[in-house]
């Protein structure tokens, strides 16, 4: 039974509150663009993906490539909730011989890249997507970047084959939340237009809000044919915790009890809602 | 004008390696090339990915035998190997084929996260590696490459030697189902001589049997060797020769057998004397109480001699007559 756009909001209200619970139970984790970037997986994973714990070796499965890996506790939770492990697994969370380590592996179901060095994904599912092509297989590759990642020259790289290859069954989402370690990106060395750059390099681009379900329901699974598609997705990095929102500090920042508690309390009474 | 390119081997040497029988094979890229084309024609999820490199990885042909098998990329080798991990994880067998000054150096990262930490089973093709391109300088020199993928976990590092290995050392990549490196040259090679026909990764091949001391070279040093032991027979020493095709997983035994039934042991091989081949048996051969003489015969860490490989080779002793020389002194 598919899920109404109102369950999935309650469920993007769900794996906030657990990201904040894993990330406070390890005393590490990437807070913000973990919250930036829960609705995209949320759609992704409820929605779009078609994937599943059993047919996770599936050759013609969809694949999902996280390049920015240090989000990995978004991935961790929304994985979990679909059943490819137990959510209690989660509380080994980077602790000692845990495969949930700070960013994504395959030693985790579910996960198909070791990623987190920034840059790589978009290459791989470019080689992905070229497959599905070479094989006449139906699976669809998207890629999820930061836009602060996007200053790594591998990604134009990848662009440019994407575009050279007409891969029309290949998704890149950028989780544009304009804020990277350091500061806003436009400060830090502005890669500014996106939606322009990505346009030259051959690509069919739209802007959408990052946290709106059936905006990225929409982005997500339209596609153009004869070119790659890439979702410029405007996000607010810590989305859902008001102290956290459009604040660079909480890019690895993990709460205090006190600041723990109010997030969680802010979370819990927009759930009791509902 | 120029002069005409010299010769790897002094006419002293040719005449050894006539008087034992031995005959001048193609370069291992050509085998490369010739092997590879023949696995993808027999399994169509075979797959070349080059860099703008299909000219000198000599694909030419296997461009335009099976276009539909061929990726290229342009001139973008962390592309090359993001592409190709891409690939091999949906269940391709691939060839990423490019220079491995380029190939070891800027994709490096690439190589540790896609290819080896994930466990992506990509074959990874150094072309023209070591100092092949010669007088183009250091930017076309590969003589950190062992160094640098050693010291990363979970990668294959094979190195052949003549023709025979390079074929061999092919097939058992594209079997093996694990990330590896293979390291090619551009020039001609002599077919060393096989008491058999037995190839395997992980197995060093004994090619002469001698003993007051060992020679343990890799890639296309090892005729140097060869040729050396033969040339120190006429003085009465006995040398035995070991090919090491496989740089990692290192074959420990075998290497260990021939340093204790001898008091000298030579390495040799076109990289750095840093982080190779030499260190390789060096820590073997310490950590086991071997302590033969021991020289480590490469490239020194220095500012590279200029000129054709062949003019590198005999600059550092890479050479019938320069082995033959540190043979003897240590023998002494």
């Amino acid at each position: 039974m598919p899920l109404s756009d109102d369950q999935l909001i309650r469920k993007s209200l769900e794996y906030r509150r657990t990201t904040l619970e894993i990330i406070k139970h390890a005393g590490a984790g990437h807070t913000g663009g973990s919250l930036s970037c829960i609705d995209i997986l949320n759609v992704l994973y409820n929605r779009v993906l078609r994937v599943s714990p059993e047919t996770r070796k599936d050759p013609h499965r969809d694949r999902y490539i996280q390049s920015k890996g240090h989000s990995v506790e978004a991935l961790f939770t929304i994985l979990a909730d679909r059943g490819y492990y137990d959510r209690k697994e989660l509380d080994s969370l980077c602790g000692y011989n845990s495969h949930f380590v700070g960013h994504p592996t395959r030693k985790v179901p579910g996960v198909e890249f070791n990623t987190g060095a920034l840059g790589h994904g978009l290459a791989i599912g470019v080689g992905c997507a070229l497959a599905a092509k070479k094989d006449k297989s139906d699976f669809r590759t998207y890629v999820l970047m930061g836009d602060g990642e996007l200053a790594e020259g591998s990604v134009w790289e990848a662009a440019m084959a994407g575009a050279h290859y007409d891969l029309d069954n290949l998704w890149a989402i950028v989780d544009h939340n304009t804020l990277q370690i350091t500061g806003r990106t436009r400060d830090v060395c502005s890669n500014e237009p996106l939606d322009e750059k990505f346009a030259a390099f051959g690509w069919e681009v739209v802007v959408i809000d990052g946290h709106s379900i059936p905006a990225l329901t929409k982005a997500l699974m339209e596609r153009t044919e004869g070119a790659p598609r890439a979702i410029i997705a405007n996000t607010t990095k810590g989305k859902g915790v008001s102290f956290m929102e459009d604040v660079g500090k909480w890019h690895h920042g993990v709460p205090s009890d006190e600041e723990y508690a109010k997030a969680l309390a802010e979370i819990d009474s927009i759930l009791a809602s509902k | 004008m120029s002069a005409p390119a010299p010769s790897m081997y002094s006419s002293e040497a040719v005449a050894i390696a006539k008087k034992i029988g031995l005959t001048m094979g193609k370069a291992n890229l050509e085998i490369y090339a010739d092997t590879l084309l023949a696995l993808a024609k027999a399994d169509r999820n075979v797959i070349a990915v080059t860099s703008d490199s299909r000219g000198s990885g000599k694909l030419g042909p296997f461009g335009q035998a099976l276009p539909e098998q061929i990726v290229e990329v342009g001139i973008a080798e962390q592309n090359l190997v993001g592409i190709s991990a891409g690939l091999a994880s949906c269940g391709k067998t691939v060839f990423a084929t490019s220079p491995g000054c380029f190939l070891s150096a800027r994709s490096l990262e690439q190589i540790k996260n896609d290819v080896a930490y994930s466990d992506i089973p990509v074959n990874l093709v150094a072309i023209s590696a070591g100092v092949s391109y010669g007088a183009l300088g250091t930017t076309h020199h590969s003589l950190h490459d062992l160094a640098a993928l050693r010291a990363i976990n979970n990668i294959q590092i094979l190195v052949p030697a003549d023709n025979f290995e390079a074929r061999e050392a092919v097939k058992a990549a594209a079997a093996s189902n694990k990330p590896a490196y293979l390291r090619f040259g551009k020039a001609p090679l002599y077919d060393l001589p096989r008491k058999n026909d037995s190839f395997a990764i992980g197995k060093a091949r004994v090619i002469r049997e001698g003993s007051d001391m060992a020679f343990i070279a890799t890639g296309e040093t090892v005729i140097h060797a060869l040729l050396a032991a033969e040339n120190m027979a006429g003085s009465n020493i006995g040398a035995t020769v070991i090919s090491v095709p496989t740089v990692r997983p290192l074959d420990a035994e075998t290497i260990l057998a021939a340093a204790r039934s001898c008091r000298v042991v030579i390495t040799v091989e076109e990289h750095l004397v840093h982080g190779g081949l030499g260190e390789a048996v060096a820590s073997t051969l310490l950590q086991a109480a071997v302590h033969p003489k021991f020289r480590i015969v490469g490239i020194p860490d220095e500012y590279t001699a200029t000129g054709s490989q062949a003019d590198i080779f005999r600059h550092y002793g890479i050479s019938m007559e320069g082995l033959s020389e540190v043979a003897a002194k240590l023998l002494r």
